[in-house]
């Protein structure tokens, strides 16, 4: 019996994936566990091991195509066994992931999300006559069980009369990862371009990276609904500096391999004065507030194309050092694009820095579920007034994006306090 | 336990009743002398007089009338309809009258009369006399429908439907009369609107009621041979019915068949089957499933009528199906 495997859910935002390319070829067996295909998510390349044990008996997509989680990616069976019935069913194999398909807005978010722009282009998939593939017949049953069991009714035989998924079918069936939760995307419409006339300027259309449609996704949505206040202050960070270049002269002379950045302090000083001010540690969840139980800091990271927050977990409870070589370790491979979901997600406060662009300040939009993320600029030198005279300072501009529905002006004021404590006394990043 | 008929249940619960409340009287054609034209009210008359047991000309909607008046007098009438095929005449005392009175009079008037009877086919009465007509009372706010299986269920209900302060229809299937069965000595009643699970299963739920009850049971026993175990639910009273009682069944079975002797369009079994369509939709694994008669009038040859209504067989089929066998 030939299965088929669909394109998997690798992330939780992931709703396509790029096909980067096949490990295995058509004609090559394969056992459960392997390693079939590196698909290129939103946030990183994955590798996709398969389900089933068997032969390939047909690749059906090529590298460099998008497919749509859910839709048909491979079909594995016996050797030389007649597939011919199934791919008729399937329509010809894994269709390229159509621009203009109208997302379902999932009725669990319960924020008013945006109207689906429908583009006047047809999709692919309906120029070629077909509407998506095939309507899933399952008896209400069954399409609850699926649901509670996380798994894609797409990927199950129907054993009932027309096909029809029927509750036995799902309790024999193996747990595969459900679809990705799919979010209204609040894309600008063709007919928007061409109202600026974009159109009349000379240029080349570039497809847009998976990663650089989820950033344009979810800081659409973030934005359009969390208020977002910011407090700035400037922070003598003399004593922090010189603590850092004490600090790196030891670990040279130990031969330590590492450094300890000024960001590496900032995260340091405000895990812990995230400890000291749960209220800051907290989340909005639609009609409750969810405080965290752990302060993990998600750093942001550029990269090629994008960036990422991979996260430093129990950040509070970790010693300067370690948290040192934990953001390098974590930043080489988000380079590399090769984070995994849990080391990038399930941070509580988010901290990005553009120091080392020479930016004096500015303020970054909010990580979700986090109720606040910390922007920070350059350490320089500046004249500053002490006892009435003019002196040269060393100071550094922080600026907390705050979201107003779970944080307060005040409970913001007073954690930054806090954090410019530890970072003007930094001993105390060390205890 | 003494095993009783099921008519000689129905007479027990009348003379108890009539014992019990100097209220309550009996009328309807062939009730006194006769004692009854399927014997239900055997002996009654030389117990309780000519007063309390009372002969009627051959008038449905004149006597209906007397009775939903009396009623309205503070009396407790049961009036015997000798076969629902012909209460028709009396359905506007009953239902323009009988059913609206406490909601019309503000509750300033009730009418607790009790109209029973026979009803459905008795083998080869021919197309008027072979009716099962219980959706023309079930569809009228303001009237309770009870229609027992079982000489025990017989007996507790109707004492349970003359003691009701509303209009009760209480149908007996025509076949049913002289069925034996388990009837303690002890009184007892059974509640308005609760249903009776008949046999415990866990693959299939069938949900039905008086007759079709028997057949039913046979056809659990069709099934059980080919491994399927069924539930077979007894609704006993259809309006109100038992919803409860339905909802645990199917979330344990997520497989139902509605199984009436009546015909299909706007029926009892159409409204329940639709009533779980709609609140136990996340439960089904199949479509609900119905057996009924055909929707045909019933044949007079003896060969055809058990070919139009319902059979063990075809409800053993349905379940079949059901289950995706």
């Amino acid at each position: 019996m030939a299965e088929v495997m669909e394109m998997l859910a690798l992330s939780p935002t992931m709703e396509e994936g790029t096909l980067a390319e096949w490990t295995k070829a058509e004609g090559d067996s394969v056992a459960e566990g392997d390693i079939l295909a590196e698909v290129e998510t939103d946030k990183a390349t994955m590798e996709m091991e398969s389900f089933y044990s068997g032969t390939v008996l047909k690749l059906l997509a090529e590298p460099g195509q998008t497919v749509r989680v859910g839709d048909p990616l491979v079909i594995i069976g016996e050797e030389g066994e007649d597939i011919s019935g199934l791919l008729s069913e399937l329509g010809g194999g894994a269709k390229p992931a159509a621009k203009a398909k109208p997302e379902q807005a999932e009725p669990e978010e319960a924020e008013a999300a945006p109207e689906d722009t429908r583009e006047s282009a047809p999709a692919a998939a309906e120029e070629a006559g077909n509407d998506d593939g095939r309507r899933i017949k399952a008896s209400p049953l069954a399409r609850k069980m699926a649901e509670d069991k996380g798994l894609d009714l797409a990927s199950i035989e129907g054993s009932g009369p027309g096909g029809r998924i029927i509750k036995r079918d799902i309790e024999s069936a193996k747990a595969a990862p459900a679809k990705a939760t799919r979010a209204a995307a609040a894309a600008p419409s063709a007919e928007l371009h061409a109202a600026a006339g974009i159109s009349e300027v000379p240029g080349e259309q570039q497809p847009l990276s998976q990663m650089r449609k989820t950033i344009a996704k979810r800081l659409v949505e973030v934005w359009q609904s969390t208020p977002h206040f910011y407090l700035t202050m400037g922070i003598d960070m003399a004593a922090a500096m010189k603590v850092r270049k004490d600090i790196n002269a030891q670990l040279a002379a130990a031969e330590a391999g590492y450094k300890v950045s000024v960001n590496d302090l900032i995260v340091k000083a405000a895990a812990a004065a995230l400890a000291k001010y749960p209220a800051m540690n907290t989340g909005f969840a639609g009609d409750s507030l969810y405080a965290f139980d752990e302060v993990n800091i998600g750093v942001a990271v550029a990269i090629e194309d994008g960036l990422i927050t991979p996260t430093v977990r129990n950040a509070d409870q970790k010693a300067l050092g370690a948290i040192a070589r934990e953001v390098r370790e974590l930043a080489g491979r988000a380079r590399d694009k090769k984070l995994k979901p849990e080391e990038y997600s399930a941070h509580t406060f988010s901290i990005s820095n553009l120091g080392m662009y020479d930016i004096d300040e500015f303020m970054a939009v909010i990580n979700p579920p986090d109720a606040a993320i910390l922007a920070c600029g350059a350490v320089k030198q500046v004249p500053v007034v002490v006892d009435g005279e003019l002196a040269v300072g060393t100071r550094m501009k922080l600026t907390l994006a705050c979201d107003h529905r779970v944080v307060d002006g005040a409970t913001g004021a007073e954690f930054l306090n806090e954090l410019r404590r530890n970072l003007e006394n930094p001993m105390l990043l060390l205890v | 336990m003494r095993e009783i008929a099921f008519r000689d249940a129905l007479n027990e619960a009348l003379a108890e009743e009539m014992e019990r409340d100097e209220s309550v009287f009996l009328m309807g054609e062939e009730v006194a002398n006769y004692n009854g034209a399927y014997k239900v009210s055997k002996g009654l008359l030389d117990k309780f007089g000519p007063r309390r047991v009372v002969d009627t000309p051959i008038v449905e909607l004149g006597f209906a009338g007397i009775g939903v008046g009396a009623a309205m007098g503070g009396l407790k009438p049961v009036i015997e309809m000798m076969t629902f095929n012909f209460a028709i005449l009396a359905l506007d005392q009953i239902v323009n009258h009988a059913a609206k009175l406490r909601y019309m009079s503000n509750g300033q008037l009730s009418c607790p009369l009790v109209m029973r009877g026979a009803a459905g086919a008795g083998g080869s009465l021919a197309s008027q006399h072979s009716q099962s007509l219980e959706q023309q009372y079930a569809h009228i706010p303001g009237l309770k429908v009870m229609m027992p299986a079982t000489p025990y269920d017989a007996k507790g209900m109707l004492k349970t439907a003359i003691r009701d302060p509303d209009p009760v229809i209480f149908i007996e299937s025509e076949v049913m009369y002289g069925m034996n069965g388990e009837v303690p000595e002890e009184e007892y009643l059974i509640e308005m609107g609760k249903g009776d699970i008949k046999r415990e299963g866990a693959d299939c739920t069938i949900v039905t009621w008086s007759r079709a009850v028997h057949w039913s049971l046979q056809a659990a026993e069709i099934a059980a041979e080919q491994g399927i175990d069924v539930e077979v639910i007894d609704l006993r009273t259809v309006r109100p019915f038992d919803k409860e009682i339905i909802a645990e069944s199917v979330k344990k079975t997520n497989r139902v068949i509605v199984v009436e002797e009546a015909w299909p369009m706007a029926s009892v079994g159409a409204s329940v089957a639709e009533w779980i369509g709609r609140e136990l939709f996340d439960w089904l694994d199949a479509p609900v499933g119905r057996v009924h008669q055909r929707d045909i009038p019933m044949p007079y040859a003896y060969n055809l009528e058990p070919l139009s209504l319902p059979s063990a067989e075809k409800i053993a089929e349905a379940v079949k199906k059901a289950c995706y066998r």
